[in-house]
């Protein structure tokens, strides 16, 4: 690694450890004046606490941090925002309720007489925005727009509140449409052009190529190394995230073909004229044993909504479900999981994780809930089936009593996944199982998938990422302005689906 | 034992949940051994146990029976202002039907002189115990629906009966104070084996909540619950149903606290039983480690060692000769004492030094 004067930030020997994980182990790290900094590595890679330490969020056990050649030590998350450290992070941390304005000048407020005053507020709001070519109402709630616009507006707030030398963006591209991070790399550009170092975290190798100039690997809490982005062909940058060679996807592929000869001929589940006023319009839609329908479209598109209503989060105002050819009814989340039903959601944070109760816990949730407040499973029987779980997975935990927020957001997702797979469901629906987890486990998952659906489950699975939809799907159903669209099945042509999925094809 | 309160295997008496409370308690006794002469000496009386530690002990009573209940609710993510209003009704319900003279009720013969007869109750003891602990429950009934389904903040949902439940109980009474003769209902609050008999039912509750919390499933669904609503209701767990449940159960404890705080006095007064009861309570689980408004975690034998802190403050301060006016002063500066050790600077501190001891020990 090169450290010379032209370096805004070295970070040096890094160590951090949490209760059970060593997360950082003597990690180095460099970042250049105007150059964009890509810092990949695999869930639990360490990439996260990285930032934590340089953030101030999170204090190192020991190094080094130097920053503009003065050696720093960074007390808080306010303190690295003075010093010109600017974050945001994977999951947005602003106030939904609060204006988009309040959101982007909060603390910063023009002030008038003593009392703010809003109109600059909301003109010096949307000066900023327009910055970022983005166009919004200033003076509505943050919360009415979709995640891709918060995750734009913290990356501006981010930019306003200190003259940044150092943007951090963390997985900032993970919920954006395709236009919407063109857009975001766009400003990233400029940024660059003007000096600003950016250090970039995503799990999209090929935002990786697009943007980074530079990359730092790390695996397992350790520095694999840095290199100049341009001049590591791909497969040797995964192969240094992975420790290993990637997993062959043609044998997915090859999986998922002899699998489909194995799809039952019955409806195990069937939604007819099934939908929900405001929620999403009615769709008929035909579940098989052994079959993985895949939902193809974009973000607001009526994917969720749709896994929601055969789930009974939502309750459908028209149509019928039936399972088994028995008529459902009335819908809630429980009595599903009686009918064995599934619903791995979106939201991890909100909807998935309980974070404060331990990896055990989170994994035996559902199945007690099944079982009622009476029928208690023993402490003994909760850590077997944590167990069995915890290595069918793969899940890295020192043990099944870690409270579920000290393990990576990967890990986190597989707790979840577990939490499901318990309950051993005859229909799963996945909504975004992959989303914030690296290229190994992603892997892991889809290959997981389709055994489980050899074994007669049925999936519904969801995501924004089309090749991994077309991967591990017999048949894909795309969904546009809230409303069903086409089905495809057998050899899929992914431009056919391309055009529906954006409206411009048949 | 679940091991969920319970630190992990190896972890260090500084890193127990328990730690904070009790050490102030411990910092309290301390001060009462080297200040307070004779504050720890026991006298043995007609086979009863005498002495400002027992006092302690019965004085943290109907607190402590109310830090029990509290704990569910605050582990929710909620809170229940109202369980000292709740014991003012259930006294009142016990108490006249014990006596029912005030309310005019015609019986055959001197109502007043059969009243004062030690042995009489115009209701079977049974029911005097029963129905009161039926209405109180109706109360957190009441709590629980304006939360769990109205969706109604817990503090205004509560409020609403803790300003009437006063009200209630002085209709209940004609708000009178119904004197109580009855020795059998006395003994609740006053009698004795070895120890206060109520010290009995407070550790008799104790275990049957810590058996129903962590036998079953309730204890779980309570903490997911509390966590995060959201995420247990996607995981199947009705979570409206567990707050209502939650408040059930705050409603029952606060008619348990009303039978123990009225046979105590031998009276029902309606404007006193229990006033500001709740505070003590919400102290008391705060205290004990239980996040007031975050929810999430609870800790039971934490809010009865938090009652304990509180008496216990309370009685050394007696005993030094600070005056009743001043002890809330006083009480102040404990719980600032408690929040600070909770606080995760401080906890930084501690278990830093907890290291270093342990290494020394090591090396030695």
């Amino acid at each position: 690694m090169t450290t010379g004067d032209s370096d805004i930030l070295v970070m040096d020997g890094i160590a951090k450890s949490f209760p059970g994980v060593q997360a950082l182990d003597a990690v180095s790290f460099s970042l250049a004046r105007g150059e964009i900094h890509a810092l990949v590595g695999e869930n639990g890679a360490g990439k996260s606490t990285l930032i934590k330490v340089l953030t101030g969020v999170e204090r190192p056990d020991g190094g080094t941090i130097t920053l503009d050649g003065r050696a720093v030590t960074i007390r808080s998350p306010l303190h690295a925002q003075e010093l010109g450290i600017s974050t945001v992070y994977q999951e947005v941390n602003l106030c939904p309720n609060l204006t988009v304005a309040e959101n982007l000048l909060i603390g910063r407020q023009p002030m008038r007489w003593g009392r703010v005053d809003w109109g600059r507020v909301n003109r010096r709001a949307r000066e900023i925005l327009s910055g970022l070519d983005i166009d919004i109402d200033v003076t509505r709630p943050l919360g009415s727009y979709s995640v891709a616009v918060q995750q734009m507006a913290a990356i501006a707030r981010a930019l306003v509140i200190s003259s940044a030398k150092v943007l951090v963006l963390d997985e900032p591209t993970s919920s954006l449409t395709v236009h919407e991070t063109e857009q975001l790399f766009g400003v990233m550009r400029k940024l660059r052009a003007d000096g600003i170092a950016i250090v970039f975290i995503t799990h999209f190798l090929d935002q990786v190529y697009e943007i980074s100039d530079r990359v730092t690997v790390l695996r397992n809490g350790r520095l694999v190394g840095a290199y100049e982005t341009a001049a590591l062909p791909r497969h040797n940058l995964i192969g240094l995230m992975l420790g290993r060679t990637l997993t062959d996807l043609d044998a997915l592929v090859r999986h998922k073909m002899e699998s489909s000869q194995r799809i039952g001929s019955e409806a195990l589940l069937e939604a007819q004229g099934l939908g929900a006023a405001g929620i999403i319009k009615p769709f008929d839609l035909v579940l098989h044993a052994g079959e993985v329908v895949g939902l193809a479209g974009l973000l607001g598109s009526g994917r969720t909504e749709v896994a929601q209503l055969l789930f009974g989060i939502e309750r459908p105002t028209e149509g019928t479900l039936t399972m088994d050819g028995t008529a459902v009814v009335g819908s809630s989340p429980i009595a599903s999981i009686k009918r064995r039903v599934a619903l791995c959601p979106e939201d991890r944070k909100a909807e998935g994780i309980l974070a404060d109760l331990t990896v055990r816990e989170n994994i035996v949730l559902a199945i007690q809930a099944r079982r009622g407040w009476l029928r208690h499973l023993s402490t003994r029987e909760q850590v077997e089936i944590a167990e069995r779980y915890i290595r069918l997975l793969n899940i890295a935990t020192p043990s099944v009593e870690q409270p579920v927020k000290n393990l990576s957001g990967g890990n986190q997702q597989k707790v979840i996944l577990a939490r499901w797979l318990a309950t051993e469901p005859r229909l799963l629906i996945l909504d975004e199982p992959t989303r914030g987890i690296d290229v190994g486990t992603k892997a892991d998952i889809q290959k997981l998938v389709l055994s489980l659906a050899d074994e007669g489950m049925s999936c519904v699975f969801i995501s924004s990422e089309l090749d991994e939809v077309l991967r591990t799907s017999h048949r894909i159903v795309v969904l546009r302005d809230r409303a069903k669209g086409s089905e495809f099945s057998g050899e899929v042509d992914e431009t056919a689906i391309m055009s529906a999925i954006g409206g411009t094809g048949a | 034992m679940t091991g969920r309160s319970m630190p992990a295997k190896g972890a260090r008496i500084t890193e127990s949940r328990l730690f904070p409370p009790t050490l102030a308690l411990g910092l309290i006794l301390l001060f009462d051994l080297l200040f307070v002469p004779g504050f720890f000496s026991m006298d043995v009386k007609d086979g009863h146990l005498y002495g400002s530690l027992v006092d302690i002990l019965r004085n943290s009573v109907p607190v402590g029976i109310l830090a029990i209940g509290m704990t569910l609710v605050i582990a929710t993510g909620g809170v229940d202002l109202s369980v000292g209003a709740v014991m003012a009704i259930a006294a009142s319900v016990a108490c006249i039907m014990i006596n029912p003279t005030i309310i005019g009720l015609q019986l055959s013969g001197d109502i007043t002189s059969l009243v004062s007869d030690p042995d009489y109750s115009f209701a079977p003891m049974w029911a005097v115990i029963l129905v009161p602990l039926v209405v109180a429950s109706l109360c957190g009934l009441w709590n629980g629906v304006l939360v769990a389904y109205f969706r109604i903040q817990p503090m205004v949902a509560t409020l609403i009966l803790m300003i009437a439940g006063r009200g209630i109980a002085q209709l209940i009474t004609n708000a009178i104070k119904i004197i109580i003769f009855n020795d059998t209902y006395a003994f609740i609050g006053n009698g004795w084996f070895g120890l206060p008999f109520s010290v009995y039912i407070l550790a008799l509750l104790f275990v049957a909540t810590w058996l129903l919390t962590r036998r079953t499933a309730v204890g779980l669904f309570v903490e997911s619950v509390g966590i995060n609503a959201r995420s247990s209701f996607y995981s199947g767990v009705r979570e409206q149903r567990v707050k209502l449940f939650a408040y059930i159960f705050c409603g029952f404890c606060a008619g348990v606290a009303a039978l123990v705080a009225s046979s105590s006095i031998r009276t029902s007064d309606a404007n006193q039983i229990g006033l500001y009861f709740e505070l003590d309570a919400i102290l008391a689980v705060v205290i004990g480690g239980t996040l007031l408004g975050a929810g999430g975690r609870f800790s039971l034998l934490g809010s009865i060692i938090g009652a304990l802190v509180i008496q216990a403050t309370t009685t050394s301060m007696y005993a030094v000769g600070v005056a009743a006016s001043a002890i809330l002063a006083v009480k102040a500066v404990v719980v600032i004492i408690v929040i600070v050790l909770y606080s995760q600077q401080v906890q930084a501190v501690i278990q830093g030094a907890g290291s270093r001891i342990r290494r020394k020990a090591a090396a030695s």
